[in-house]
């Protein structure tokens, strides 16, 4: 073998050029409004390498050992929860788990009590996911540790948007220009929301397809005001995912129809439900995500979440992958 | 009495309701004013050397809550009029939504003899509830209370939503003489709101307050002036509609008159994700910014500048809501709505008279004998500087800087969204019936 | 600052053939045999050592590159000089004579941290160390079984390796800061 063609086997993945962008300033992972696009990609070089780590047979590295990571899940969740301990477990780190329900809280001790009991703990980070918008940023600006929000009230949800990002990038490579849409409960969705911001730092064109009654009335302006004008809001399904790359329903809970905001679940299901013959006539070659959890049947069909378009398994995998990077960056080093 | 006398000498005298603006001396003695005028000479008195100042009628506050009984932990009547005080305030009326609440004459009569014990060094004139309990089913003994020396009608916190309720008490009070103050908001429209419904709103994935909410119940209560003869007082309007239903109301001669806050004059909705200090992260999420009605857009405080400046609006009240500390420092959904107001209204208050927004005269008009008037100048309060009136006056220095430090408030209540705000504007002195009720070190008295 | 050229090209060219030589005759051929150059220079280093071998004894010999950033102990600050990147072993490297290739050895921390993260991809055989420079000062217990060239070197000396496959030009050089006579 010639020593060229050697070079292009080893080398495997392009020779990626080191980025050097000096320090990481971030003490926090509150929304991805507050990384540029350069520290995204930063986090995606290093998800690759997470990527890898996670193929191999012993799953473990020792980046962060001796390094406690605690979550504290303020609102029920298993997957993001499970994809966060088995990411901070993989970097070698210790994680503690504390259920609201069972815990201070729920002996009336205050959010920001019951972070500073962590803190005086000395672990060196906190996972949280809250059903209050902007908990965790009430909880950086009163404690010293590291926050990293797993999802705040219908604010933000910074992994999601991020591991969203990745898979797509991964498919489509180059997502300049490329379409994205996301249908359904835009007004309560902090992953819609973390995909706004996400999706500004690499030019792709954002869709947002809802009902007018699940818009936020100043979701209009607020694209104005934060030069968003990358997204538009459209109201029909079939407008909106014409030439689609990317189609990703969000879920759509039962409550939403108690409170008048959708007149009937039918009605939502005809409407705006993301299926294998909608997505056809779109665009045959469209590619269906979905953040998880899914309602079959309503937001999305059972072939299409399982059809050979949907990425939803591997958005899953890729979720551990950009966790472990973002617990890197977070938690690893020295005597922060 | 010698111990409420006093010589004011050399001070810039401004009495709106007089159109007066002078420099001269205010002679006190027992209380009143026996004398304005240049180079006035008493017995030996106590002389405040007010040269470079302005003295005016003491400001009167129509909307404040000082949380007792019931809320001590919050505020207590000696502790608000000690804060009051500071901000200039001569005369405030509380709102009932104590605990219990003021609805009966009882109620009215332990909140006076409390005033009169802690706090002689203000007139604290206590408001009924429109309402049994605040609860929108039942009208309270109004008449009872109006004879136990309450000023007004309101269920402050919350409007009467029951419209035809509301008609009767607006005719009650109507034929009693004194005036129903609404708080207007429709429930059903600001259910779960936390801020105004804006962009902001969506930016922090917050519950939005309409417009609306507001807007609706100024609307209907309107409408009913006319049936109920009526002198209907609409308290803190937040909203450029607001001002235009008032403004139309006016036009028509209907008997309608309107505060509004210093903080809906001077913050936007965008307080909330600025914050005021130092900020270690994008979004705020302020909790003090967090009031009720909502912090709204900038081309609402313009709407509501314009409406003081023609007249549409008559007075400014504070709407002073301390909270303890725990009740602030949580999550944003889970923080108490309010502002702790007295001692930061006038420094507020003077960055739109420095910025050329509103005049001087008119600002001090809507602190003095406009709100006066609208409680009909109840217990002799004039809101004015008259010879042989109550001496009730403050001294500003209007280009005095200072710096707000919540923990120097004389308020139990420290949540305030100007936390290290610069301002240029203060009271320097205030004189309750000739007594000295607040002064600052600057002043000396001879 | 003063730099000075210590190999050029052709001095690395010759260093490098006599390693290939050194690495066939203790491992008594090329069965067997299989690179991890550490990223970022050993990597091509790995490359060109397998390619003279190649050449010599007409076998193919696989080649990886291995990240060590998850495994380091000094990291005592986030400044990505080392952003991390993809280990890429694209072969089981258990049962086989592992050379493990550097462009500098200097405390040996390196090295160690790559020890670290071969034990997590398998089971070699033998691991054995090949550097092109040695300039002393280890602080760990490990040493190399083939070096291209000793450079005895102060602390407050640096030594650049340039290649031309990352930066177009193949030198060695040292850096002294200016009034340093290089004295230990």
């Amino acid at each position: 073998m010639a020593l060229n063609e050697l070079k292009t086997v080893a080398a495997g993945q392009e020779t990626l050029p080191a980025v050097s962008i000096g320090q990481w300033r971030h003490k926090h992972v509150l929304d991805l409004d507050d990384f540029s696009r350069e520290e995204i990609n930063l986090i995606f070089e290093i998800t690759d390498a997470m990527v890898e780590v996670l193929a191999r047979d012993v799953k473990k590295v020792p980046t962060l050992r001796g390094k406690t990571i605690a979550t504290m899940f303020f609102e029920p969740s298993t997957r993001t929860r499970a994809s966060f301990e088995l990411a901070a477990k993989y970097l070698g780190a210790d994680t503690v788990s504390l259920d609201a329900a069972r815990s201070s809280v729920a002996k009336g001790e205050s959010l920001v009590d019951s972070l500073r009991t962590l803190q005086a703990l000395e672990v060196d980070a906190i996972i949280m996911r809250h059903p209050c918008s902007g908990a965790p940023y009430i909880a950086a600006q009163n404690l010293e540790i590291s926050i990293i929000n797993a999802g705040d009230g219908c604010h933000a949800h910074p992994s999601q948007g991020l591991l969203d990002l990745y898979t797509m990038r991964k498919h489509l490579k180059d997502l300049g220009g490329k379409k994205v849409v996301l249908v359904g409960d835009i007004m309560h969705s902090r992953v819609a929301r973390s995909n706004i911001w996400g999706s500004r730092a690499f030019g792709i064109k954002l869709i947002l397809c809802a009902p007018p009654t699940l818009v936020p009335h100043g979701l209009k302006q607020m694209l104005v005001k934060c030069g968003l004008d990358h997204v538009t809001i459209e109201h029909n399904l079939d407008k909106a995912i014409e030439n689609a790359d990317i189609v990703m329903p969000l879920r759509l809970q039962k409550e939403r129809q108690q409170n008048g905001l959708i007149s009937s679940i039918r009605t939502y299901i005809r409407q705006y439900q993301v299926n294998s013959e909608r997505l056809e006539r779109a665009n045959p070659g469209v590619l269906v995500m979905h953040p998880g959890p899914m309602n079959e049947g309503i937001e999305i069909s059972h072939e299409a979440a399982y059809s050979s378009r949907s990425l939803i398994e591997q958005q899953v995998t890729h979720g551990v992958a950009v966790r472990m990077a973002l617990l890197y960056l977070i938690a690893g080093g020295k005597n922060r | 009495m010698t111990a409420n006398d006093l010589l004011i000498k050399n001070a810039r005298i401004i009495d709106p309701a007089s159109s007066t603006d002078e420099t001269g001396d205010i002679l006190i003695s027992g209380g009143v004013i026996k004398q304005i005028g240049p180079n006035l000479v008493g017995p030996a008195l106590k002389t405040i050397d007010a040269t470079g100042l302005i003295a005016c009628p003491g400001f009167i506050d129509l909307h404040c809550h000082l949380r007792q009984p019931g809320y001590e932990n919050k505020e207590t009547i000696a502790s608000g009029s000690a804060a009051a005080s500071r901000g200039g305030f001569t005369t405030v009326c509380c709102m009932p939504n104590t605990n219990p609440p003021m609805d009966n004459a009882t109620t009215i009569d332990y909140v006076k003899n409390i005033a009169t014990v802690e706090s002689p060094n203000i007139n604290i004139l206590p408001i009924g509830c429109i309402t049994k309990d605040r609860a929108g089913k039942e009208l309270s003994e109004m008449a009872e209370m109006y004879e136990a020396g309450c000023i007004g009608f309101s269920d402050d916190g919350s409007s009467v939503n029951n419209a035809k309720l509301m008609a009767l008490a607006m005719e009650t009070a109507g034929s009693i003489g004194i005036p129903v103050i609404e708080h207007c908001e429709d429930p059903n429209l600001s259910r779960d709101g936390q801020m105004n419904d804006g962009w902001v709103a969506a930016r922090l994935g917050l519950t939005g307050i309409p417009a609306a909410a507001e807007e609706s119940i100024v609307s209907r209560d309107i409408s009913m002036i006319e049936m109920t003869n009526a002198k209907l007082h609409l308290t803190h309007i937040s909203t450029k509609g607001s001002v235009e239903l008032v403004r139309t109301a006016k036009m028509k001669g209907l008997a309608v008159t309107a505060d509004v806050t210093p903080h809906h004059l001077t913050l936007t909705e965008e307080r909330i994700i600025s914050g005021r200090t130092e900020k270690s992260v994008s979004l705020a999420y302020d909790t003090n910014a967090k009031v009720n009605p909502p912090l709204r857009t900038a081309a609402d405080i313009d709407a509501l500048i314009a409406g003081l400046n023609d007249g549409t609006i008559d007075a400014i009240a504070t709407d002073h809501a301390p909270h303890a500390s725990e009740d602030k420092l949580c999550e944003f959904e889970l923080a108490a709505f309010g502002i702790s107001g007295f001692e930061t209204a006038f420094g507020a208050l003077m960055t739109l008279v420095h910025s050329g927004k509103i005049k001087l005269n008119t600002l001090l008009a809507c602190l003095t004998y406009r709100p006066a008037k609208i409680i009909n100048f109840a217990n002799g309060i004039t809101g004015g500087i008259k010879q042989s009136g109550i001496a009730d006056i403050v001294l500003l220095d209007i280009n005095r800087e200072w710096t707000l430090d919540p923990e120097s408030m004389l308020s139990k209540g420290k949540n305030t969204p100007y936390s290290g705000q610069q301002f240029k504007g203060m009271v320097v002195a205030t004189i309750h019936r000739g007594a000295i009720a607040y002064k600052d070190n600057s002043i000396r008295i001879s | 600052m003063t730099e000075k050229i210590l190999l050029n090209s052709q001095d690395i060219e010759r260093a490098l053939v006599r390693i290939a030589h050194e690495i066939v005759e203790h491992n008594k051929g090329a069965k067997n045999i299989a690179f991890v150059g550490i990223k970022t220079r050993g990597v091509p280093i790995a490359q060109r050592l397998a390619g003279i071998i190649q050449d010599m004894e007409h076998v193919a010999i696989p080649v990886g590159s291995l990240d060590i950033s998850l495994y380091r102990d000094d990291v005592s600050s986030l400044s990505f000089k080392h952003v991390v990147q993809q280990t890429y072993v694209p072969f089981d490297i258990t049962n086989k004579q592992l050379i493990l290739v550097d462009d500098v050895f200097y405390t040996g921390r390196s090295i160690r941290a790559a020890l670290d993260a071969l034990m997590d991809l398998g089971r070699p055989e033998t691991i054995q160390l090949a550097v092109l420079i040695d300039r002393g000062h280890r602080e760990l217990p490990i040493r190399a079984d083939f070096v291209g060239k000793n450079i005895p070197t102060a602390r407050t000396e640096e030594i650049k390796v340039y290649l031309s496959e990352t930066d177009a030009v193949d030198r060695v050089i040292v850096v002294k800061e200016a009034g340093k006579n290089g004295a230990e």
